[in-house]
């Protein structure tokens, strides 16, 4: 019998990790893609810094930060209660951390695409920056929109290593699909390890082919 | 009036213009590339950090204490390579900027894209393009229109056409125009003064702009036949009478007169 639990837990943490992502990363990449500080090369790097760093160095700087001995991890247990180690919140936040790049670069790169003269025009016409944002850039880079979100869906759905450290295996709280694969190969499971990878390998598959035939239509 | 004293530091030179414009007038600003032509209509529309004083109509648009941005200059821009919305119809880019349906028919009309509303502009030509950009640029009814060579892409005869549909919409709301344009024909055509820039500074400032033409032509011959020769001068070509002692590719001069 086949627990779809763990799969239903990894696209859970996945959509929170995409929606909070996205929330956050729009207003992060539009100011990367217009400002012209020196201190925007420091920030591209601390976000590309998880797609270079090993799983395990990410998921333990982490922990650590979650747990009772760092001073957030004391203070959010002490003030607010918050105890984010080995629980299902702590993932979403993990996940935020180490899926940040796959959502802010296509974004950014969306915006530093965009006709510059265009979004002149519109302040011109006498349109602030967030109507522009709205109106005029968003809806002309709609491809970008996409794969930043499909892709950033995707890669959560598919994280392993920090997933293990931060949450462990808790079943029907941190115990994604990812993980429950890991474990089935461990206890010489195949059968199962065999069908639960077929699964995961069909929602890949459909995700990112979904994300190159939108693109191709949304070419002029 | 119109009182600029732009000045910026870029790259390789200094910007420094010092200009009084009248309501109303057709200025046109020629120069070689780099001289500084489009980023003083940038620093004017607000666009471009500057060290600049910008008065129009007695109102401060920028000094040292004050410095109004773009949404507030009441100017319209019309760029070269036209920087309509693509996610919208040819008139939503015109609305987008003001809802007033009766001037947005009125533009469209005159411009003849009336047709055309309801198009998504990415299905234009480039000369329809480029009137969407001009009508839009209109609809805000600014008190400076800004035309950074906004024909420099299209062909000849649409060029004309644009020319005449320009001159006549500044004849209708009046509006003070300043056009960047390295065609001097065209700078001729439209424009009642012309402004040349060298290095950031003001060359020549030729008010009576028509006081220093040229009644001669300079050609070069490309053709010898019997007893005439053809000669060329920009695009067109003529067949003129044969001097003696000439070859191809030299250069001649053509006293030009009028005769009606």
């Amino acid at each position: 019998m086949i627990d779809f639990a763990p799969f239903w837990l990894s696209f859970k943490l996945a959509f929170l990790t995409t929606f909070i992502l996205f929330v956050l990363s729009l207003p992060f990449a539009w100011w990367l893609s217009n400002t012209n500080s020196k201190l925007k090369p420091v920030f591209e790097t601390i976000t590309a810094l998880p797609i270079v760093l090993p799983p395990s160095v990410l998921g333990f700087y982490i922990l650590w930060a979650f747990s009772y001995n760092s001073p957030l991890g004391a203070f959010l247990e002490d003030s607010l209660g918050v105890k984010l180690v080995f629980s299902f919140s702590g993932l979403v936040v993990a996940s935020c951390i180490y899926s940040l790049p796959f959502m802010v670069q296509p974004l950014q790169a969306g915006f530093e695409k965009l006709d510059k003269h265009m979004l002149e025009s519109s302040y011109i016409s006498g349109k602030g920056k967030l109507q522009t944002l709205f109106r005029v850039a968003l809806p002309n880079m709609k491809p970008s929109l996409l794969s930043a979100i499909i892709i950033t869906f995707a890669h959560t759905v598919g994280e392993f290593g920090v997933v293990l450290m931060v949450g462990g295996s808790i079943p029907e709280e941190t115990k994604v699909a990812s993980v429950a694969i890991y474990e089935m190969v461990e206890v010489m499971d195949y059968e199962m390890a065999h069908i639960y990878s077929g699964i995961m390998v069909a929602i890949s598959f459909s995700v990112l082919v979904s994300v190159y035939i939108f693109n191709k239509r949304f070419k002029v | 009036m119109i009182e600029l004293q732009i000045s910026k530091k870029l790259n390789n030179i200094d910007l420094d213009i010092s200009l009084n414009i009248q309501e109303g007038e057709f200025l046109a600003i020629c120069g070689k590339s780099g001289s500084g032509k489009t980023t003083f209509l940038r620093v004017l529309s607000g666009l471009e950090d500057s060290d600049s004083t910008i008065k129009v109509a007695n109102k401060v648009w920028q000094d040292k204490t004050k410095k109004l941005p773009p949404q507030k200059r009441e100017i319209g821009f019309v760029f070269q390579n036209y920087a309509l919305f693509e996610n919208m119809s040819v008139e939503q880019n015109l609305l987008y900027v003001q809802k007033d349906k009766e001037l947005c028919e009125y533009l469209l009309k005159t411009t003849e894209l009336y047709e055309l509303r309801k198009h998504y502009t990415k299905t234009l030509s480039g000369g329809q393009k480029q009137r969407v950009a001009l009508c839009r640029a209109l609809m805000g009814k600014p008190k400076i229109l800004l035309l950074d060579e906004p024909l420099s892409a299209l062909d000849t005869k649409m060029r004309k056409k644009l020319q005449d549909e320009l001159k006549f919409l500044h004849k209708k709301f009046k509006l003070t125009t300043i056009l960047v344009s390295h065609d001097l024909l065209e700078v001729y055509k439209m424009a009642t003064r012309v402004v040349e820039f060298e290095d950031g500074k003001i060359k020549k400032d030729n008010k009576n702009m028509f006081a220093d033409v040229k009644k001669t032509l300079h050609v070069e011959v490309i053709k010898l036949k019997q007893n005439s020769v053809v000669v060329s001068c920009g695009e067109q070509i003529f067949e003129v009478k044969k001097p003696l002692h000439v070859e191809v590719g030299d250069s001649l001069e053509l006293s030009c007169e009028v005769v009606v």
